[in-house]
């Protein structure tokens, strides 16, 4: 009980119209990965958002090792052995990746002031090695994808040595291969009695690497409880506070004819040959690993990249897509994996950015917003989405990461499009909304919206999908009725490409 | 350890009162941030009253409002431009630009003071279009293109005039300038209506969203079905439309069309849009914001005049307040 390398105490913080957190409590052991848990806004980020000296608290006290700290700013938490992933992924877009890993610990040839740039590329190079990177320490950020933006915040995180490493949702990007990776470099750290503070919404995680369990709600302290001591439904219901039954609310919905169809889509360099279709109906899923090239096509379908070769069929008549405008003219949504990059206007209130996308939709004659139409439906969606607020002329900044992500959702569900395009819908989503937004899919399925949803989760990918698209490389590797094959079977094809006989 | 799950209730009520006990800390704080800027207009007021015995007539009032109406034409446009997380540094040159079409118009026939004032802010708009244009079509940020459009601007006042002003006698053209709608100079009444169509473009039609959502994260407004180029350029096409109004107005107030006028007015305009609150990263700002900005750098002028100050302290003073007036936004924001 005294081994606790972190004790926070009674930790109270009060934002604008908010208590996110009241009497909040911390302790975990050395060496151990201490899982912490609650739903969207329960208080988690701005926790460990304290312990780094990024907030400060309104109340409550620190220990570290048993000795009392006050943490000003983050330097003092470096300081200190602290280190943080932090949720909302911050790289600095037009530097490099050894500039963005080392930045503020640029190493200098000796005796003068000018940066050994090589030998920080070089270490860059044995850390990317490391976790399996393909990618050249010289890279500009920006040419990256989130996933690969957040191994880099990995590893960045992990290359401070710190003693203490805060994880806020590490994995919400990442796919089953680079997860494992990541745990085997948390095993790797727990041997070295490094201790893990764990963030995640995806319940098998917290089972397969944590040790012990913390619970808030609403900014409390539920309880905390060793790993062994509980199973899913215990954990389900100390966050939600009620019981959750169906995970994942796959309702049965007839299939009806083709409507999209994709043939022989190219861009070089990134996709070939890409052809599929969906049903109306259907919800097809899309796995892959990263740069498996699924969020690229899906771009390129949805205008906002360019393709340079190929066709895209609605009801079997060609498409000229050449923008987002267009896409959205024929029915067409996508919803964004990098909502902060494509998905939100941070600085814009709930309202807006929801309306944003449905302004046609939204307005009197050609130019005019019908003001109160856009408010009510805003807020009935938000509503809906259960989305954490204390009204829908918030900032969308001042929200916490799932809630972000459920504006970006509400985005997309003010006019049922005829064919909606998901990327990652659910990342950083609590298991509540989650179910909340699996059963609308169904909903929007059955009324006969045609459904892509591309998902690095394959517990979801299996919950939720008729058909299973698998991609890697660039190409598709298999598409597959979802009742004949397991996750494992998903998993190799992606990985090796090998397809199950049927 | 476990606390029991009936904690919820008691939980909920805890949360409830500190929300409303944060809630009212937050409105005093709220209260200051939000109308910081009257306040300091008040004081101002206030103490330019009681040192000057001239300030708080109708007459000055009046004097003042109309010394106002240029530069709040012109901050209103810029309000838009840099929503968009841009900038205009031509709108100076384009108020000569206005003047010396404007004015050539107005010389050669005198009854004409309608055609001259569309010829001079249809002129300016399209200048302000081809500005938009290279920012859409080129991506070369506003700053630039508006740098080179300045210059370009300003040449094309002084070879369309021959580098002379064009003094107009036209009695009917002293209108827009000088003109009165009962008590009210016809300056003013402009600008009152270039307010309220400001106002109507920003909250209540599409475009509006489309500015701040722009200004906000380009990328998320077009993934959102958004033509950011085409809303970039209508910006700027407005900004010039409304250069070539302020033009007008004072080529009427001077009686003249001169090409070497309007020199650094796009700084008060920026000046006044930035004293209002509007982020130069864009996507967050207000027309009262602009609108108390131009009163304060207007009351600025009047105050320094009345008092005597020399016109050289008055540009340093002028600095500090600027500077004064923004330190403590932003401070107060952070605060938050
Ligand atoms: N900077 C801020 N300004 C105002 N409110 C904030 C701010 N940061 C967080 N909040 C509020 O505090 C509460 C807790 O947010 P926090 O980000 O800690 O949640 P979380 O548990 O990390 O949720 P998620 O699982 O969605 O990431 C939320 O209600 C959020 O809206
Ligand atoms: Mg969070």
């Amino acid at each position: 009980m005294d081994d606790h390398i972190l004790e926070m105490s009674d930790i109270g913080k009060s934002f604008p119209g908010v208590r996110a957190l009241d009497h909040a409590h911390l302790n975990v052991r050395r060496g151990e990965v201490h899982a912490l848990m609650g739903e969207n806004g329960a208080g988690k980020s701005t926790l460990m958002k304290i312990l780094m000296g990024i907030y400060h608290p309104d109340q409550g006290s620190i220990s570290i090792d048993g000795h009392q700290v006050v943490i000003e700013n983050p330097a003092v938490a470096l300081r200190l052995g602290l280190s943080m992933i932090q949720q909302e992924l911050s790289p600095i877009p037009e530097m490099t990746v050894s500039e963005n890993i080392f930045l503020g610990r640029e190493e200098l040839y000796r005796g003068t002031p000018f940066v050994n740039q090589k030998s920080l590329n070089a270490r860059t190079k044995k850390l990317l090695e490391e976790f399996k990177m393909r990618v050249s320490p010289s890279a500009k950020m920006n040419t990256l994808s989130v996933a690969q933006i957040q191994m880099i915040e990995i590893i960045k995180a992990i290359s401070y040595n710190s003693r203490i490493i805060i994880m806020d949702e590490p994995t919400s990007a990442l796919s089953d291969e680079e997860v494992n990776n990541l745990y085997e470099t948390i095993r790797g750290l727990k041997r070295k009695d490094v201790a893990v503070v764990y963030i995640s919404h995806r319940l098998e995680e917290i089972f397969e690497i944590a040790d012990s369990v913390t619970v808030l709600r609403d900014g409390q302290f539920i309880g905390s409880e060793p790993i062994g001591a509980i199973d899913k439904d215990r954990l389900i219901s100390m966050m939600v506070g009620r019981e959750l039954t169906n995970i994942f609310p796959k309702q049965r919905v007839e299939l009806k004819g083709e409507i999209l169809a994709v043939r022989g889509l190219s861009r070089t360099g990134v996709f070939q040959d890409i052809s599929f279709s969906v049903r109306k109906g259907e919800i097809l899923g899309v796995a892959g690993l990263i740069g498996s090239g699924r969020s690229e096509v899906m771009r390129a379908v949805y205008g906002l990249d360019q393709r340079d070769a190929g066709e895209i069929l609605l009801d079997g008549k060609p498409l000229d897509i050449r923008n987002v405008k267009d896409a959205i003219r024929h029915g067409i949504v996508m919803v964004n994996e990098d909502r902060k990059g494509y998905g939100l206007v941070l600085c814009r209130s709930i309202k807006e950015n929801i309306a944003l996308s449905n302004l046609d939709y939204l307005s009197r004659g050609k130019f005019f917003v019908n003001l109160r139409k856009e408010k009510e439906a805003c807020a009935k969606l938000a509503k809906e989405l259960m989305i954490k607020m204390s009204g829908i002329n918030d900032t969308v900044e001042s929200l916490s990461g799932g809630n972000q992500q459920k504006v970006v959702l509400a985005k997309s569900l003010m006019v049922m499009p005829d064919i909606l395009i998901l990327d990652e819908p659910t990342r950083g989503i609590d298991v509540g909304a989650k179910a909340e937004i699996h059963s609308l899919m169904g909903e929007f399925a059955r009324k006969g919206m045609a459904i892509i949803m591309i998902s690095s989760e394959l517990p979801e990918i299996m919950g939720m999908s008729d058909r299973i698209m698998v991609m890697g490389e660039g190409k598709i590797r298999g598409i597959f009725n979802r009742k004949d094959v397991t996750q494992e079977d998903i998993l190799k094809c992606a990985l090796t490409g090998e397809v199950k006989s049927a | 350890m476990l606390r029991k799950q009936s904690k919820k209730e008691t939980a909920g009520a805890s949360t409830a009162q500190a929300m409303a006990a944060s809630g009212r800390r937050i409105s005093v704080s709220d209260m200051l941030r939000k109308y910081g800027l009257v306040f300091a207009i008040l004081i101002m007021v206030v103490v330019l009253s009681s040192i000057s015995g001239t300030f708080f007539t109708s007459t000055n009032i009046i004097n003042v409002l109309r010394q106002i109406s240029i530069n709040g034409i012109l901050a209103l446009g810029m309000t838009f431009v840099i929503l968009t997380s841009g900038i205009d540094l031509s709108v100076g040159s384009l108020v000569a630009v206005s003047g010396v079409v404007c004015g050539s118009i107005v010389f050669n026939n005198p009854d004409a003071i309608w055609l001259g004032f569309l010829g001079g802010v249809l002129v300016c708009g399209l200048f302000g279009a081809i500005t938009g244009f290279m920012i859409m079509k080129f991506r070369i940020p506003g700053f630039i293109a508006t740098l080179a459009m300045m210059t370009i601007a300003r040449g094309f006042a002084l070879v369309y005039s021959d580098g002379r002003p064009y003094v107009l006698t036209s009695e009917k053209f002293k209108l827009f300038g000088q003109g009165y709608v009962g008590i009210i100079p016809v300056p003013v009444v402009i600008l009152i209506i270039v307010v309220l169509l400001t106002l109507s473009l920003l909250y209540y039609t599409k475009f509006g969203r489309y500015v701040y959502a722009i200004g906000g994260n380009p990328n998320a407004a077009r993934a959102s079905g958004i033509n950011v180029g085409l809303t970039t350029m209508i910006v700027y096409t407005l900004n010039g439309l409304l250069a070539g109004l302020a033009g007008v107005i004072l080529a009427s107030r001077i009686n003249s069309g001169q090409p070497a006028i309007g020199v650094s007015y796009e700084m008060d305009a920026i000046a006044a849009v930035v004293i209002g609150g509007t982020s130069l990263s864009g996507g967050i700002g207000k027309i009262s914001g602009t609108i108390l900005g131009f009163l304060i750098i207007g009351i600025i002028n009047n105050g320094l005049n009345l008092l005597n100050v020399s016109s050289y302290y008055q540009q340093i003073v002028k600095g500090l307040i600027i500077a004064g007036a923004v330190i403590l936004d932003t401070t107060s924001k952070r605060r938050a």
